[in-house]
């Protein structure tokens, strides 16, 4: 168990700030997920968590306890790497027991928990092998399975799942979130730039951008409250519709955004727009309208769609679901009224 | 790799097919077009000469007579007569003292030179590996006694060691090191040490370099997992990194030992005529040129080859070194 505080945390490689004063509390046993957009420093506040990078300015604080000068292993902490980081001409077994080999636990303690962790993952029969005999789901696996045994307060994941392909992926994921709920009692701090693993795996998401926090919430907080145009645009798939100019000046903002999933095509619909695509996936498609606007409009509908390039359509916003933003791309509020008069 | 190939191979051969057959007859003669240049020039430039000394050592050839030289079976190598009292008296190469000393001398320089320059140019890749300002200058810098030609740093040296005017001699009898001045190329005594520390002063920059080329392969990443992990970073170097550089280690041994089993340049300039550093391609020249034993200087040399030949072969077999990387 372990709570981490961080305190105003600053990072600058020379000149170049990377991490521009961070400041939040992961709670204890927490699944929280660090989310943005390549370069917005998510990498170098792991890093910083787990000691290995200098923290420029700031407190880090594991349970109270200011950590900043900790060594890494000195933290409690273990990390799962985007690269593995595997050690190359050590068995999947030697790689897992080698740093706690070192720790001076007896051999047959040790033995004990690089065994449990391997039947954890189902590594069992690969522990004999080197990792270039692994296949990438494995290798992984190896890698977490080598931060299980270290027994860590807080676990740190740099992008584990970046390098495995879309059906290993959704299968690794999984396999994680089960690891939270059976280690419940770890804190585990995960990066990644997909949104789709951060809505699945967090139990509340750090949205970053450009070494700052821009919005920290539960999934859903973030999902129907985002408080920023930016917010708005990378939480959720398809990305939300953004409005601008006269259609939201109806609503007094400079922008307004709605979600493709909360737009439908009615007769009476609020605007009219032209067909230019539409993306079928089976349980449901995705149609991309011209309405006048600089970029299409997407709508989802349920099951397949009926409507064809060309055709022209009108579009009802539902309920309460139009975002709308100030100047500054600030979030001031949801509108309760369907469509305005 | 090669896993991949010689499966694919082992397939094609299993299951002949003419496409099969077709691109690989195309891709066997495009490897031949590819090399023959390569093999054409080395068999002019080392093939020829191998052979042409290798014939040599079987005849009784001298510098003055070369195209009539007639053949002596193993005569240069060893021969015996046994005399009427009964005993034997044997002549050629193995049974001469003088080339048995040049072979204990050669063995005993390769064998400390490249043990230290392999330790020292460890510890100095180390060193430039690690971040520091001025890191590329220091490269370059180290490179500079590599640079120069053998002839002149060994001429160099032989001024900075001589008996009466050397700045070694100075500096050490200031400090009060050594009571009186060392003939440090002359004396038996030291004659291979003033060798050894010109050697290991010229290659260790070398030996260094091929290192370091090895360390930079090592992802950092699992120097970071280590860090995590909390192990003492001198067992990660015994654990990680040695292990690692292993195959770069192992080939920039062999660089050095061929170098040195060879030595010649230095020891020609720095301690002529000295017993105590004469080495095998010392004595051959030696008989080739100024003894004017031709034929028993090619056998010489033709021992040298065999010799290098051969420890070569060994320390691979037993390094099992794979140019490839990782273990075979
Ligand atoms: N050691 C370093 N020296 C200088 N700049 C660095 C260093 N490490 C990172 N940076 C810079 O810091 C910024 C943030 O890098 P970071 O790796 O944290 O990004 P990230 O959010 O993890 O991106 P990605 O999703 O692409 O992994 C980048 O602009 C990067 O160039
Ligand atoms: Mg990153």
């Amino acid at each position: 168990m372990a709570e981490l505080q961080l305190r105003d945390i600053r990072k600058s490689f020379g000149a170049f700030d990377v991490i521009k004063g961070v400041s939040m509390d992961i709670r204890a046993g927490e699944f929280m997920v660090f989310v943005g957009p390549s370069g917005c420093g998510k990498s170098t506040l792991l890093r910083l968590i787990a000691g290995l990078e200098e923290i420029s300015s700031g407190t880090l604080a594991f349970d109270g306890e200011v950590v900043n000068h900790l060594v890494p292993s000195k933290r409690g902490i273990a990390m799962v790497f985007q690269s593995y980081a595997l050690y190359p001409h050590m068995t999947v077994f030697e790689n897992m027991a080698f740093g706690m080999q070192l720790a001076g636990k007896d051999k047959e303690q040790c033995r004990k928990r690089v065994e449990a962790a391997a039947e954890m993952l189902q590594l069992t029969p690969y522990l004999e092998r080197l990792p270039r005999q692994l296949s990438g789901g494995q290798r992984q696996r190896v890698a977490i399975g080598r931060a299980i045994v270290r027994d860590p307060k807080v676990f740190l994941f740099d992008e584990p799942l970046s390098n495995l392909d879309a059906a290993l992926r959704v299968a690794t994921r999984i396999e994680i979130a089960r690891l939270h709920r059976s280690m419940h009692k770890t804190t585990m701090i995960y990066v990644t730039h997909d949104q789709v693993e951060a809505m699945t795996l967090a139990d509340r998401i750090c949205v970053l951008r450009d070494g700052r926090v821009e919005q920290i919430g539960t999934p859903l907080e973030l999902y129907e409250n985002p408080n920023s145009v930016f917010v708005a645009g990378f939480i959720g798939s398809p990305k939300m519709n953004f409005l601008s100019g006269p259609f939201a000046a109806l609503y007094e903002a400079e922008t307004i955004g709605i979600r493709a999933e909360h737009l439908e095509i009615a007769e009476d619909g609020q605007w009219a727009g032209t067909v230019i695509h539409s993306e079928m996936l089976g349980s449901d498609s995705y149609i991309y309208l011209d309405i006048g606007a600089g970029e299409p409009v997407i709508v989802r509908e349920n099951g397949t769609s009926r409507h064809q390039p060309g055709e022209t359509v009108r579009i009802l916003p539902e309920a309460g679901q139009i975002h709308s933003f100030d100047a500054a791309g600030r979030s001031i509020g949801r509108h309760i009224m369907r469509g305005a008069a | 790799m090669t896993d991949l190939t010689v499966a694919d191979a082992r397939a094609a051969l299993a299951h002949p097919s003419h496409i099969n057959s077709d691109l690989k007859a195309q891709r066997v003669r495009s490897a031949w077009v590819f090399l023959a240049p390569t093999l054409m020039v080395l068999a002019l430039v080392a093939g020829w000469p191998l052979v042409r000394t290798i014939y040599f050592s079987f005849t009784d050839a001298s510098l003055t007579n070369l195209g009539g030289a007639e053949f002596v079976g193993f005569q240069n190598y060893l021969s015996w007569i046994t005399l009427k009292s009964g005993r034997t008296i044997y002549k050629g190469l193995l049974a001469d003292p003088a080339w048995w000393n040049a072979v204990w001398n050669t063995l005993k320089f390769t064998v400390i030179s490249v043990s230290i320059e392999t330790a020292l140019g460890l510890v100095v890749a180390l060193v430039l590996n690690a971040h520091f300002p001025g890191r590329g200058l220091v490269r370059a810098a180290i490179l500079i006694p590599w640079a120069i030609p053998t002839i002149v740093s060994a001429k160099m040296w032989a001024w900075m060691l001589n008996d009466q005017f050397g700045i070694l001699n100075e500096i050490f009898v200031g400090l009060g090191l050594i009571s009186q001045k060392i003939a440090w190329t002359a004396s038996p005594d030291t004659a291979m040490v003033a060798v050894l520390i010109v050697d290991v002063w010229k290659t260790t920059p070398f030996m260094a370099l091929l290192i370091l080329a090895g360390l930079q392969m090592v992802p950092i990443d699992i120097y970071e997992a280590a860090k995590i992990d909390g192990v003492h970073p001198i067992r990660v170097f015994w654990r990680v990194t040695l292990p690692l550089i292993r195959p770069a280690l192992m080939v920039a041994v062999i660089f050095r030992m061929l170098d040195a089993l060879r030595i010649f340049d230095l020891i020609y300039v720095l301690t002529p005529n000295n017993a105590q550093t004469k080495t095998m391609s010392v004595l051959a020249r030696e008989n080739l040129f100024d003894f004017d034993k031709f034929a028993y200087g090619a056998a010489a040399s033709t021992m040298l080859f065999l010799i290098i030949a051969s420890i070569t072969v060994l320390y691979m077999w037993f390094g099992r070194v794979n140019f490839e990387g990782g273990e075979r």
